[in-house]
């Protein structure tokens, strides 16, 4: 039986092959495998049921466009051409253009030939190479270097997936979520980075897992959001290498609910080349994590090792250089959490202040944890394991692991921007309409109830009107057009205002 | 598309014959004034009179309710509630110029419809003539704001009105004389009962600073061509606008984290370090408000919307035209605070280096923002029967010498 499956099976590989062969022969362009599918590797010794991939983005009925980018031609395009649904495939090539999303559901997706990139070039005059605002965006397997800006900066798009990118000498964050929620940024490479490589900002539920990233001025960085787990990452060669921060001034004020777990965090010790004035540019060299006033933050199973500075920094804002004053950001961090982490040759050539407390605290040798400032009801795991300064108030931790968390992402993703007609057709109403026509008496326009008397049960001829309106009357101008609001909005629209009293 | 062209018309004309309104003026007959019992454009009217704003930003969300975020986000919280006819006293009573001190001056005088409701002036005109130390910002999209004033000193719309309606320099008045002028009048006890209640007992300050709060709260902008983009109408912008947004959005030049949409402000305070007019010393802004040295220079980040209609811009007008603050925002950080001063500048004030090009798409793309479709109708007479909205700002004579 079984090895009836097997033959059969290389017959179809074979048969594929050879089809494969051919094809490729009378058609140079590469085929892309249909390898979107199937499940996770079984392994030879089942230990429990193995998890799905965490997604972000809603599952994906059949349907949707699939639109083909080749050099010479522009992304924009494409994505101009998208409807939501609908997926953009970027053959290998150069594209010199920043690339805005403004609508939902549009996955950007590289295809890499052979070792061959679809490669975004900036060439340092360009600002950003990827803008999006809408929900439900993937952006996958693309090559962006040379930006001023950012390399894939998200504006309040929720349910987002940013992963297998490698983004090169790009400007200010490589990748830079803001304002979002429910999204993923996994397996990326990201270096030379004058301020985060990965910089998760003003966002909710958010994975960041599996990338690395160097050569930057912080690694990844996690601020004013909550519920974000930063798992999986190698981080390297940076100033400061994993961040949780609230920093001061922003509209929204908190950080909490942070899991730093099972990266590797290493040699974070190049000179601090942060833009002036920026809240990187005062981290000290040779930082492992930094958690500045963040709340809730937990350490765990980490390999911390070969910082200068410390392996673990937790400090307030009157520690912090660089911030503004917020009397509604909480300055001091909360219920940090440092469990088990393998804390190797930290500390080794630390900064005065560090000193200084080391003096006041008459504590010897290298550090590798370092309080600096108000913290309040933190606590600490095995802490006999490590060199620490200032940790006398942290408590034992009563808990060992975060293995009961998975991920933060939503059970299912923020729901679409969707609304009941008739809800919409009163905004449109009394968002545009109103503007000219009161219920009664004349402001532009004729007033509704004439309108209403006009068009009784006739919805339809409301809406057909003003989508290509004629002048009916002298005495009132001719109406513009609203012919951009979507016919489904149109007839709403008309619906509502039949039924308007008032 | 200029659906309202003629009630824009309508207003201009109304202000131009302002200045003749006291030659022309008959004296006010209570029997002249009745409140409006219909909401405003954009407020959907529920019982009891009750006007809600509705717009089509409330098809989103946004991250924590903060209102802040990207094309299709939510707006922050809202003052509304308040009865048609509590707004249409505050109208009334915005273009009387029975508020101020000597009967010179209404709310219209700095905050002028016809001008953005601000003055179209580097800094205010006082009372006397005095120049005023800041300029008079926008009312529109007022009801959205947490924090008022230039140094964020008010959190409220009724905070920030009695500002200016007692400062001696401004309007001058005391709430003694101010309910004595109101509760003498023939017109306004009743229009206070018909917005009050007819058992709201004599006109008091609280029902005052409601009104106007009401009239404020209702001035909504957010029908600008940029909107049209925003809610999916991606032809409602021209390929050099949509290219000054994505120079607006971008991380080089930064405009949107401080002036993140829908609002176009995240409603902080930032110092960005731009110069005071000549001979003016340094306005330390927030710092007074909020005890930080940090915030010495610091101001509310302003709202864009409307913002081409409301030239001189800064706290107190160093620049004419939008041109010049993108010039001065591409002029590299710090270049414009004198040697030697100290000012902790925002995070983003940084030196985009944009081509001029990029200046000229981003000028084009702020000119999106302007929507006046929801001007308020100005009142042909108001019930003290002096001029309606008083000394405007283009009469006001030249300042002579600065306030205290």
């Amino acid at each position: 039986m079984k090895i009836g499956k097997l033959i059969l099976a290389l017959l179809v590989l074979a048969v594929a092959f050879g089809g494969g062969l051919w094809y490729g022969k009378q058609q140079s362009t590469t085929i892309i495998a249909a390898n979107d599918a199937g499940g996770s590797y079984g392994g030879g010794f089942r230990s429990a049921e193995p998890d799905a991939k965490p997604r972000a983005t809603a599952a994906r009925g059949p349907g949707g466009t699939v639109h083909q980018v080749r050099e010479g031609q522009a992304i924009q395009d494409a994505v101009n051409a998208a409807e939501p649904g609908d997926t953009i495939r970027i053959f290998p090539g150069t594209y010199t253009e920043t690339v805005y999303i403004d609508k939902d559901g549009i996955r950007l997706i590289g295809v890499i030939e052979q070792g061959n990139w679809p490669t975004l070039e900036g060439e340092k005059r360009l600002n950003d190479a990827i803008l999006y605002s809408g929900n439900d965006i993937v952006v996958e397997n693309l090559k962006i270097t040379n930006y001023k800006g950012n390399g894939i900066m998200g504006q309040a798009g929720n349910n987002f997936e940013i992963r297998n990118n490698l983004i090169i000498d790009t400007g200010v964050y490589g990748i830079f979520p803001q304002l979002g929620q429910n999204g993923i940024v996994e397996d990326n490479v990201v270096s030379g980075i004058e301020d985060a490589a990965i910089y998760v900002g003003m966002s909710d539920n958010i994975h960041v897992a599996g990338n690395e990233v160097f050569d930057s001025v912080a690694g990844i960085e996690i601020e004013n959001s909550r519920h974000a787990i930063v798992e999986n990452n190698y981080v390297h060669h940076n100033t400061g290498g994993v961040l949780a921060f609230i920093t001061p001034g922003l509209p929204i004020k908190t950080t909490y609910d942070v899991i730093i777990r099972d990266n590797f965090i290493v040699d974070n010790n190049t000179p601090n080349f942060g833009a002036p004035g920026s809240t990187v540019a005062g981290i000290p060299a040779g930082t492992g994590v930094l958690i500045m006033a963040a709340d809730e933050v937990v350490i765990e199973n980490n390999i911390i090792r070969d910082h200068q500075t410390a392996g673990i920094l937790v400090v307030d804002h009157a520690n912090a250089s660089n911030i503004t004053a917020d009397p509604d950001a909480d300055p001091a961090p909360d219920q940090v959490a440092i469990l088990d982490n393998l804390m190797l040759n930290n500390g080794y050539d630390t900064i005065d202040e560090v000193r200084a407390l080391m003096l006041a605290t008459m504590t010897r040798g290298t550090p590798d944890i370092v309080r600096a400032g108000e913290v309040r009801d933190s606590c600490i795991r095995n802490r006999h394991r490590y060199i620490t300064v200032g940790l006398g108030d942290f408590a034992d931790c009563d808990f060992a692991n975060t293995d009961n968390i998975d991920n933060y992402l939503l059970p299912e993703p923020v729901p679409p921007r969707e609304i009941d007609p008739s809800e919409q057709g009163k905004l449109t109403y009394l968002g545009i309409c109103t503007g000219c026509h009161s219920y009664k008496g004349i402001l532009i326009g004729p007033p509704v109830e004439m309108i209403q008397a006009m068009y009784k049960d006739d919805p339809e001829g409301i809406a057909a009107y003003i989508a290509d309106p004629v002048k009916k009357r002298p005495t009132f101008p001719e109406m513009p057009p609203q012919d951009y609001l979507a016919p489904e909005v149109r007839l709403a629209v008309a619906e509502y205002l039949l039924t308007v009293g008032n | 598309m200029e659906p309202c062209r003629p009630r824009l018309l309508a207003a201009l004309v109304l202000l131009l014959v302002m200045p003749l309104a006291p030659l022309l003026a008959l004296p006010a007959v209570a029997e002249d004034f009745r409140l409006s019992d219909q909401c405003p454009p954009g407020f959907e009217q529920l019982g009891g009179d009750v006007c809600r704003l509705a717009t089509l930003y409330d098809q989103y969300g946004s991250l924590r309710g903060r209102g802040v975020g990207g094309t299709r986000t939510g707006l922050p919280p809202r003052r509304d509630g308040f009865t048609a006819q509590q707004i249409d006293l505050g109208r009334y009573l915005f273009f009387d110029p029975l508020l101020s001190a000597d009967g010179s001056l209404s709310c219209a005088s700095c905050h002028d419809p016809a001008l953005g409701f601000a003055d179209g002036r580097g800094r205010s005109t006082g009372l006397h003539g005095e120049a005023l130390p800041r300029g008079a910002p926008t009312l529109w999209n007022s009801a959205f704001l947490q924090h008022f004033f230039w140094d964020a000193r008010a959190d409220s719309l009724e905070a920030q009105l009695t500002g200016p309606l007692y400062a001696p320099e401004e309007m001058g008045n005391n709430p003694a004389d101010l309910l004595a002028a109101l509760r003498g009048n023939d017109a306004y006890p009743v229009l206070f009962r018909a917005a009050f209640g007819d058992d709201s007992g004599p006109i008091d300050t609280a029902q005052v600073y409601a009104a106007l709060a009401a009239f404020e709260a209702s001035l909504v902008s957010l029908n600008s061509r940029y909107d049209r983009y925003a809610h999916g109408d991606h032809s409602a912008l021209d390929a050099e606008e949509i290219a000054g947004l994505n120079v607006f959005r971008s991380f080089v030049a930064r405009c949107a984290e401080c002036h993140t949409p829908p609002l176009f402000t995240n409603q902080q305070v930032a110092v960005i370090g731009s110069p005071e007019p000549p001979g003016l010393a340094r306005d330390i802004g927030a710092e007074a408000t909020l005890g930080s040295p940090k915030l010495r220079g610091a101001f509310k980040v302003p709202t864009l919307r409307n913002i081409a209609r409301t030239a001189p811009y800064m706290h107190s007008g160093r620049f004419e035209t939008l041109d010049e603050v993108v010039t001065f925002y591409n002029g590299g950080r710090g270049h414009a605070v004198p040697e030697g001063e100290a000012l902790q500048l925002h995070w983003h004030i940084v030196s985009p280096d944009l081509a001029d090009h990029e200046l000229e798409q981003l000028v084009a793309f702020l000119g999106t923002l302007t929507d006046e479709r929801f001007l308020p109708r100005v009142p042909t007479q108001v019930p003290s029967g002096l001029a309606v909205g008083g000394r405007s700002a283009r009469e006001a004579p030249t300042p002579t010498g600065d306030a205290p």
